[in-house]
């Protein structure tokens, strides 16, 4: 029995970071009251006509410059003909045969063996992203349904892949990809709990080896990750079971019930609907000036995997702690804007970002993360903690003292510091050397490991100096004055 | 001025009688008023008329011109209103049972514009349903009569819009066109009627049939009416994407200015079989009349005229088909009462909501756009009028103007054409090329038949070149008045 | 290039959401059929090169500021709605998939 590959392709709707609609001015929103959101346009009433959204635009042109697509120099629209209540035009706006952006790939990193450890890393290849009006909102009841116009209108990005993945696992990993890029570019929060994301998947499973593609499952709305990854995994194993007892696989619509945690047909191919798509008389082709793109691309952050690659090798942090900062474009700009302020020592700023100020977010939150823009400490604040202890002005212990009091209120270390009453005990050199020689003595393993080069070693003395010394003595102090000591005692 | 005297008076008089404080507003909307009460019960132009609104309005305007502080020098006249037409609070039913009880919460750009001059709109004209048709007997509601035999069409589908000044039950009007619905109701009335260029008046707010047809525009009986109130409506709309950016002359004012005849192209194909006698009898009068005014008399060649109706309707019920989706008794239209779910609701209330020749186009649109009929049907048609558009800019790099007949024949009777769709599409032979085209263009009266129904002649002009078209016409106007009138019918007795 | 094509009216009247009656059905059958014959002469046009028109005069589509205005009252999203319960529009159940 051959062995069996997936091969998918997702098409991610993400609905863009504006602040009003895609065809008209009326705002754009989550939770507002029910047809709150609305206008003539919203509503599709006789006679109205749509007008661009530059931001929208320009929106679509910056995901293109992410994701390396080339900008047609000119795009433009199509209606596709269906009807549906939370469609107030009964037909939707989209762009067919000239999209916004064409071609394009995304970096995707799977799960490494551990979390310590860098997952392999693939390029996705995208066909095209176009840009579309999103619909209205249905809820059903026992013996009718209500519709909400609000979400009508907004502007959806579809981004399109090639049918490059080969996995659940990869279709998972995109979708986080491409929310970390749109997220650092502004572009979109892509939440998929409010709905900013979702996501069609083409599914087909064919024998290793063989070029050409099967009849594909085409699985609609699937809005969140686990509902992608295990319609994903079960069309998989579906489709597999079906090669194998050699029954044939359709091609066709299908429906995944979060529920029972199956797909099922929705329609076959045959009886898809007939959009009769034709271009929209009431829009004009969009040609956006080239030197416009050029502007647009000055804004675009660093890819996230390159900024990665760089926060390794120019600032030697371990993996662990970029896949913290650079999987949120906010961390990074906060680490950057605090090495800029203190350039002397990036890891031990990284170190505070990925692990303190991580875990204070938390905790202030509750539920998730405190977002960033509230946080007060700023990153010159964080820098100037990290001067403190590299100068011995404080310890690393009352660093950890400081901080949540200097996350809350943004002070500064020194300030926290004087009204806690911790600083680092003018030296009694007397006093120190004391207690150096009693730990030197305490282990003479250790003090062996040091002469023999180990330097890591010098650290299981410095534990119970600063005991000794409740935890006021500096620690570079207490460093040198050990390696002294053993450096100068015989063994034995 | 009396009241009979009143109706008789061009807008363009009358509003010089509001600034010479001879007329009050008042009594010229009373006037008008009075004449749809007398003589509408035969006419049936109009599909709604409420005159305490409008004497209301006519006060209000009284008011500003004694206080010197008019909006423009047309304040206070009153401007009938095809039913296709957004204005703020009023019904807007485009003669179907499905809006029938639709009122307009917001305004199109051109009844705003009417209303930042001060004009005064004055009721809902009866027009085909969504404008599709040829006489207006599409109208769910009303049979518009000819005001000059009551037994004839008006034409259409702006039927109510011509027919209402043609009765002098209001001194003008706005129509829509898009295949000839301006031109070919004006020419069956003896009234003049001009189809803008597409993009120079806003189309925000015109219930749309076919969008890149469709276009606003005046009728009255003068050319310098039509011009005064292209004036109002035109220029640049941000709520409009197809609206033309540039700022564009005034219409008004390129007939104050001196002018030397031009030439005239006259195409073959116009003038050919299938032609009332008297209609090309009339219309080659009006070339000869021109030729003797200076103008050249060109014969020319628009090849490409004969596929111009299969192309028009091919294009003009795609985009009607997914234009009238919108229709579906869900969040605006009148529902059918019977639907029990979902797929029901737009059966029934389409089904019902609909007439014949509305449901017919919607099919005939959604046959073309069909998966597998695309490319031989519409995309094919966009093709031809990209020939259709290029035969007209080719003709006019040696010609002013083009003339032709508006229509192949006078006022049909009512009901001679309901029964056979293909032979009322036939009657927008002459008009439909210059929707194609996008072009702007005017039907003028230009004599009677032995029937005495009113002929018209077409003129056709260069892309946003209405100034020019509106001085050619100005010339034949000068030169030979059209001053017959409708018969007694339209005299309130 | 297309044959003189029939017309399935169930299907297009189902593509168009119109409820027809039969009468309308045998009408519109033959009346299509007819029309769709007229359109046969397009059939005949060389059209090899030729760009296919979708707007008369073509311009750049204007973009508009991203600026929200202001929006609709409930209410008058709603004025003309059948029917409509808490600010939302009732529907009869909703049962076909797209």
């Amino acid at each position: 029995m051959p062995a069996y590959e997936a091969v998918i392709g997702l098409e991610v709707h993400v609905q863009l970071k504006t602040a009003s609609k895609m065809f008209t001015d009326a705002p754009t929103g989550f939770g507002a009251p029910p047809n709150s959101l609305t206008n003539a346009i919203v509503m599709g009433l006789p006679g109205t006509l749509p007008v661009l959204n530059r931001g929208a635009i320009e929106q679509a042109i910056r995901t293109g410059l992410v994701f390396g697509s080339e900008i047609p120099e000119s795009f433009h629209w199509d209606r596709k003909n269906y009807f549906y209540p939370d469609s107030p035009k009964n037909y939707q706006l989209t762009q067919k045969d000239a999209p916004v952006c064409l071609g394009g790939s995304v970096e995707i990193e799977l799960a490494g063996p551990s979390r310590k450890t860098m997952g392999e890393h693939r390029i996705i290849h995208l066909d095209h992203a176009h840009l579309e009006e999103d619909v209205g909102k249905l809820t059903h009841f026992e013996n009718d349904s209500l519709v909400d116009y609000n979400r009508a209108g907004t502007p959806l990005l579809e981004i399109v892949t090639l049918p490059d993945l080969r996995s659940a696992e990869e279709a998972v990993a995109l979708l986080h990809s491409i929310r970390m890029h749109l997220a650092a570019a502004g572009i979109s929060d892509c939440d998929m709990e409010k709905g900013q994301m979702r996501c069609d998947a083409n599914v087909s499973v064919r024998p290793v080896g063989q070029t050409t593609l099967n009849p594909r499952a085409e699985m609609k709305n699937l809005n969140s990750i686990t509902g992608v990854r295990n319609a994903i995994a079960y069309e998989i194993r579906r489709q597999t079971r079906a090669y194998e007892n050699g029954r044939p696989v359709l091609q066709e619509t299908r429906r995944w019930d979060a529920d029972a945690g199956r797909t099922s047909s929705l329609r076959s191919k045959e009886e898809s609907p007939d959009y009769r798509y034709f271009p929209d008389p009431d829009l004009l082709p969009v040609r956006y000036p080239r030197e416009r793109i050029e502007e647009l691309r000055r804004d675009i952050p660093e890819a996230v995997f390159d900024r990665q690659r760089r926060y390794q090798e120019q600032y030697g942090l371990p993996y662990t702690v970029t896949s913290v900062i650079c999987y949120d474009y906010q961390l990074a700009r906060y680490f950057e804007e605090a090495v800029t302020a203190s350039p002397a020592n990036p890891k031990a700023i990284a170190n505070y970002i990925a692990n303190e100020l991580q875990r204070e977010r938390a905790r202030s939150a509750g539920d998730g993360l405190q977002p960033m823009a509230t946080v007060p400490l700023k990153p010159a604040a964080l820098a100037g903690l990290v001067e403190c202890v590299d100068a011995g002005k404080l310890t690393k212990q009352m660093a950890k003292e400081v901080f949540p009091e200097m996350f809350a209120s943004g002070k500064s270390a020194e300030a926290v510091a004087e009204e806690k009453g911790l600083r680092v005990e003018p030296q009694d050199d007397a006093q120190l050397e004391q207690w150096c020689r009693e730990a030197v003595a305490a282990n003479a393993v250790a003090a062996a490991q040091v002469r023999e080069g180990n330097d890591k070693a010098i650290n299981s003395f410095i534990g119970p100096v600063m005991k000794a010394s409740k935890g006021k003595a500096n620690p570079q102090s207490v460093r040198e004055a050990l390696i002294r000591i053993i450096k100068d005692t015989s063994p034995g | 001025m009396n009241p009979e005297s009143i109706l008789e008076t061009s807008a363009f008089e009358l509003g010089r009688a509001l600034h010479d404080r001879t007329l009050t507003s008042v009594e010229i909307c009373s006037a008008f008023i009075q004449q749809v009460e007398a003589v509408d019960a035969t006419v049936q132009a109009f599909l709604q008329l409420d005159p305490g609104s409008v004497l209301e309005a006519a006060a209000a305007s009284d008011a500003r011109w004694s206080r010197g502080k008019q909006r423009s020098p047309l304040d206070g006249l009153p401007v009938g209103i095809k039913d296709v037409i957004a204005i703020e609070g009023a019904p807007l039913t485009c003669a179907s049972r499905i809006l029938e009880a639709f009122t307009a919460p917001y305004a199109s750009t051109a009844g705003n514009r009417l209303l930042e001059a001060g004009l005064i709109p004055f009721g809902r004209l009866n027009m085909d349903e969504f404008a599709m048709g040829s006489s207006t007997e599409n109208s769910a509601f009303r049979k518009t009569t000819n005001p000059w035999n009551p037994e004839n069409a008006p034409g259409g589908s702006s039927g109510g819009s011509a027919a209402a000044v043609a009765a002098r039950e209001c001194p003008w009007s706005l129509g829509s066109d898009t295949g000839g619905s301006i031109r070919q109701p004006a020419a069956f009335c003896g009234v003049v009627g001009l189809k803008p260029t597409y993009g120079r008046v806003s189309r925000f707010g015109l219930v749309a049939f076919a969008s890149s047809l469709d276009q606003i525009g005046p009728i009255g009986r003068s050319v310098e009416d039509v011009a005064a109130l292209l004036d109002v409506i035109d220029g640049h709309d941000p709520l409009d994407s197809t609206s033309w950016p540039d700022p564009s002359e005034s219409a008004s004012e390129a007939l104050q200015l001196d002018h030397q005849p031009g030439v005239i192209g006259l195409p073959g194909e116009y003038f050919g079989d299938g032609i009332d006698p008297e209609v090309l009898a009339s219309v080659n009068r009006v070339a000869e009349a021109y030729r003797e005014m200076g103008y050249e008399i060109r014969p020319i060649s628009l090849p490409h005229t004969d596929l111009a109706v299969p192309t028009y309707y091919i294009i003009a019920t795609a985009e009607a088909s997914s234009n009238l989706a919108r229709y579906d008794g869900v969040r605006y239209t009148r529902r059918a009462e019977s639907a029990a779910n979902g797929i029901d609701l737009y059966f029934q209330s389409r089904g019902e909501g609909f007439g014949e020749e509305v449901k017919r186009r919607i099919i005939l649109g959604s046959y073309v756009l069909s998966s597998g009929y695309y490319d031989a049907y519409y995309k094919r048609a966009q093709q031809v009028r990209t020939l259709i558009q290029a035969d007209f800019l080719e003709a006019f790099r040696g010609v002013d103007a083009i003339l032709t007949p508006t229509t192949p024949s006078p006022a049909f009777r009512l009901g001679e054409k309901t029964g056979d769709p293909l032979s009322m599409y036939l009657a927008d032979i002459f008009t439909i090329s210059v929707n194609l085209a996008g072009l702007p263009a005017l039907s003028m009266p230009c004599g009677l038949s032995s029937a005495g129904l009113p002929i018209g002649f077409q003129l056709i002009g260069q892309p946003f070149a209405e100034g020019r078209l509106l001085q050619i016409a100005k010339d034949w106007e000068s030169a030979h008045p059209f001053t017959a009138r409708p018969g007694p019918v339209t005299r309130a007795s | 290039m297309q044959e003189s094509p029939g017309v399935d009216i169930e299907k297009l009247a189902r593509l168009s959401r119109i409820k027809l009656t039969e009468k309308e059905k045998g009408a519109f059958s033959a009346q299509v059929t007819d029309i769709l014959g007229f359109f046969q002469k397009l059939q005949d046009v060389d059209v090899e090169g030729i760009s296919p028109m979708a707007h008369p005069f073509e311009a750049a589509a204007p973009l508009r500021k991203d600026v929200p205005g202001t929006p609709w009252e409930p209410g008058r999203a709603l004025r003309n709605a059948p029917a409509s319960r808490g600010n939302q529009v009732i529907v009869p159940k909703v049962i076909e998939d797209v």
